[in-house]
């Protein structure tokens, strides 16, 4: 058997999966607002450093930690001393083991972000009244390379985002107003659209939106606003309701 | 299987396991939600099928248990290490081989041919539907065998992408019938049933009719690949263990490692040797009939490291065909969206977990530039939101955020599906495993080396898939999302990947050019069996482990008749 008889990925999980090689590489030519090439670069070593010192709290060794490739290197050149799940976790009772490394402010802005990708409307809440930011934490925090790879892009396109919210309005990103927040997403929300100076950052963008939607469309909340209707036993499977049938012009 | 049939008939069985022990029943995460789960229930390199995955220590690797390729060969190899091994997470998906399957070379010059017919498994085929139970319908289709009449379970209703699928294959005159999958849809009629499979065996009986009273039929939820709780669909440690157990003739010792068996001089098997886990002591086993069902490699390993002066080059290996023409399934998957799924009114839609539906292989009678031929998996609908929910989307969506954003992934939530092709692979030379001299593992086991190497049959045939799901999109109105490959080379997945591994000690008439009898008994050294995927002669486009299981209680049947006759005193 393989992985799609078991269960039912999103064609895109597979990708998710398997091709997790990217590393951050944040172009910084050509920023906007006369940033030069040489202050992004410094902007951004600064906060890949401050992810090892962080990270030095938590359960990963210190000695291990420094970034030995610099802000645009292909890896981080971690090597996670946290443990992952184990190759034999209690599935009954889950825990996650790894401790969480994103800071009080990365949330901030990452929570501010989610909430721009899913907003609250009248069917349902906002992406962080359901802990979007906090999945994403976890998922960046965790020992795994892939995981490891997207840590990187997360962190750096966060301090870009502020980065370019300050050059662009004077204020941090968390600060400064829906279409504000807007311009600088419709700048970035779409890489094959993305003007040069702005590949990079949509494809940290693209990887937010992708772990926002994972992290809302999983909770109660999510699955309600979608209609799910599963994960319950039932007495019978009667197949699809005439409805149905009659939309798809099966009868 | 082989426990199950033995016991059944008073023999004294001894099973090592060389994982741990394992209770899909207090173990089974049925209603989790991928919320609770680390990552959602992502797949890590923990658990590469999902956390929820009903693997345990195992994967693509197995920790301190490593495995080599030659240079160039990505050959990748599933092992689990826990009481009734991948028998607890497989895609439950249950297809007979059918009469050409088992004379592949008579019909079209390639491979080789079983030393037995469809018409000898067919009764077999009969015991193991009725005993683990599988739905699904007869449909008197080439090549594709009906079952006797009582022994499948009804087939689920379709669901709706299933339908939309039939009429569009339809079209394109490709049959979309009922699939055969090893999950009960209704409750076992236990005393029919184990009549039916013990007829004059009053133990049988009792313990088949107490374990089926004890399994209940699919309740229409959750993923069968995390295992059952309610014994619904089928696993080793739910379905053929609890009856075993139950005559009192079989004993189990878990975290126990084989690595050689013994033999005497008369070059006799005697038994086993086997690390124990846990005291990381070398144990012996000894008995008067040793059955190795580890799956194909892993057997095949035992056979390669069991190493005398009377068996140089490894036991049961006189014909030096030990570990080779190792087979994997072609596999290759095109998937996409269908916008007439779109906004569809909210149903359950998660039925029996897998496939309701599938295409058995149809161009029987058509000349390509392939051998053989594949059937189609395919999946979608409205299902559990879980890791990777509505996840690159961009090409749909071009880059849509916001309240659009939202209401896009309303709209297209259930209209994503996937076509997976699953395919014959001519066995030849160079796709063998062999000990690597260099490695051992944690064990001290000397382990496998593979090679591998695609012919253009497989080749061949991947683009074929690719080419045929991209016509099905087409002629469903939908967008394929992922490459359609022109170069086949690029379609076909890894070996390995589909985890159909089957052959290394094949069966046949002749023991210059085979490993085992029809009946999976060594040539070389008779009180010696394999049963599970290694005798595979050829590797049908059927799932292996419904033919594993008939094959293995059809060769159980025989040795008890050896026993009994005291063949091997």
């Amino acid at each position: 058997m393989n992985r799609d008889e078991m269960r039912l990925p999103h064609p895109a999980e597979k990708a998710e999966h398997f091709s997790e090689k990217s590393g951050v590489e944040i172009n910084t030519s050509k920023l906007k607002r006369g940033v030069t090439r040489r202050r992004a670069l410094k902007v951004l070593a600064a906060g890949a450093a401050g992810a090892a010192a962080l990270q030095s709290t938590g359960c990963i060794d210190e000695s291990e930690t420094a970034p030995n490739t610099g802000a645009f290197g292909e890896t981080t050149g971690r090597k996670p001393r946290a443990a992952g799940t184990s190759t034999d976790p209690n599935l009954i009772t889950p825990v996650v083991p790894w401790d969480l490394v994103l800071t009080k402010e990365e949330l901030e802005t990452l929570a501010a972000l989610c909430d721009v990708i899913i907003p609250g409307d009248a069917r349902s809440p906002s992406a962080s009244t359901v802990d979007a930011h906090g999945f994403i934490d976890e998922w960046v925090s965790a020992p795994y390379e892939g995981n490891q790879n997207d840590l990187v892009i997360v962190r750096g396109g966060l301090v870009w985002l502020g980065v370019e919210s300050t050059n662009r309005f004077g204020r941090r990103f968390v600060e400064i107003g829906p279409n504000e927040k807007a311009e600088i997403c419709d700048d970035i929300c779409y890489e094959p659209n993305a003007a040069p100076e702005f590949k990079v950052a949509a494809r940290f963008f693209d990887k937010v939106r992708d772990l926002t939607s994972t992290a809302f469309w999983t909770t109660d909340e999510g699955m309600a606003d979608l209609g799910f209707v599963g994960n319950r036993p039932m007495p019978s499977f009667e197949g699809p309701p005439p409805e149905v049938l009659r939309l798809l012009r099966l009868i | 299987m082989a426990a199950y049939v033995l016991a059944c008939h008073g023999v004294r069985v001894l099973m090592l396991e060389a994982g741990r022990d394992y209770d899909p029943v207090s173990e089974t995460p049925m209603f989790q939600l991928p919320r609770e789960a680390p990552l959602r229930g992502a797949a890590t390199d923990d658990k590469p099928f999902g956390f929820y995955d009903a693997t345990v220590d195992g994967g693509w690797r197995v920790p301190g248990e490593p495995y080599t390729s030659a240079d160039g060969v990505n050959f990748m190899w599933w092992r689990s290490r826990m009481l009734g091994g991948r028998t607890n997470h497989w895609g439950r998906i249950s297809l007979r081989m059918g009469p050409y399957d088992f004379k592949p070379y008579s019909r079209d010059g390639h491979g080789f041919d079983w030393p037995m017919t469809y018409k000898d498994m067919a009764p077999w085929y009969d015991k193991t539907e009725a005993f683990v139970g599988v739905y699904g319908s007869n449909e008197g289709l080439e090549n594709t065998p009906d079952s006797s009449p009582g022994i499948l379970q009804p087939p689920p209703a379709p669901r709706a992408y299933e339908l939309l699928t039939q009429k569009a294959c339809k079209g394109l005159d490709i049959p979309t019938v009922p699939a055969h999958l090893a999950i009960l849809t209704e409750r076992q009629d236990a005393d029919r049933l184990s009549k039916f499979l013990w007829p004059n065996n009053p133990l049988a009986q009792r313990v088949t009719r107490e374990s089926m009273q004890d399994r209940a039929a699919c309740y229409w939820a959750t993923p069968c690949g995390r295992g059952c709780s309610i014994k619904a669909n089928f696993q080793s440690p739910t379905v053929c263990l609890p009856p075993a157990l139950a005559t009192g003739n079989l004993t189990i010792v878990t975290n126990a490692m084989v690595r050689e068996v013994m033999i005497d001089r008369k070059g006799r098997a005697t038994g086993v040797h086997y690390i124990d886990k846990e005291t990381r002591t070398d144990q012996e086993a000894r008995a008067d009939v040793v059955i190795l069902a580890a799956s194909a490699c892993e057997s095949a390993r035992i056979l390669l490291n069991s190493k005398s002066s009377l068996f140089m080059d490894g036991l049961a290996n006189n014909s030096g065909l030990v570990g080779k023409y190792l087979m994997d399934t072609v596999g290759a998957g095109v998937s996409g969206q269908i916008p007439a799924l779109e906004n569809l009114p909210r149903h359950p839609e998660e039925g029996a977990s897998a496939l309701h539906m599938y295409m058995p292989w149809w161009l029987y009678d058509q000349e390509l530039d392939f051998a053989r031929g594949y059937h189609i998996e395919f999946g979608g609908g409205q299902r559990m939101p879980g890791f990777g929910a509505f996840s690159g989307i961009e090409p749909l969506t071009e880059g849509a955020y916001g309240q659009k954003f939202k209401e896009e992934c309303r709209r297209y939530y259930g209209s994503f599906m996937y076509f997976d092709g699953r395919g014959e692979m001519i066995p030849n030379e160079d796709c063998y495993c062999e000990i690597d001299p260099d490695v051992v593992d944690e064990w001290g086991i000397p382990v496998l080396k593979f090679h591998w190497k695609w012919s253009d049959h497989e080749i061949h045939q991947a683009r074929h898939m690719h080419q045929t799901f991209a016509e099905i999109f087409e002629a469903m109105g939908g967008r394929v999302l992922s490459n359609v490959e022109t170069d086949g080379a690029r379609a076909i997945l890894a070996p390995g990947q589909i985890i159909h591994e089957v052959g290394c000690t094949r069966m046949g008439d002749d023991p210059s050019h085979s490993v085992v009898n029809q009946y999976c008994q060594s040539w070389d050294v008779p009180n010696l069996f394999v049963m599970d995927g290694g005798p595979f002669v050829s590797n049908a486009d059927k799932n292996p482990t419904l033919s594993i299981m008939a094959i293995a209680w059809r060769s159980s049947e025989y040795l008890v008749e050896q026993l009994r006759h005291r063949s091997f005193r």
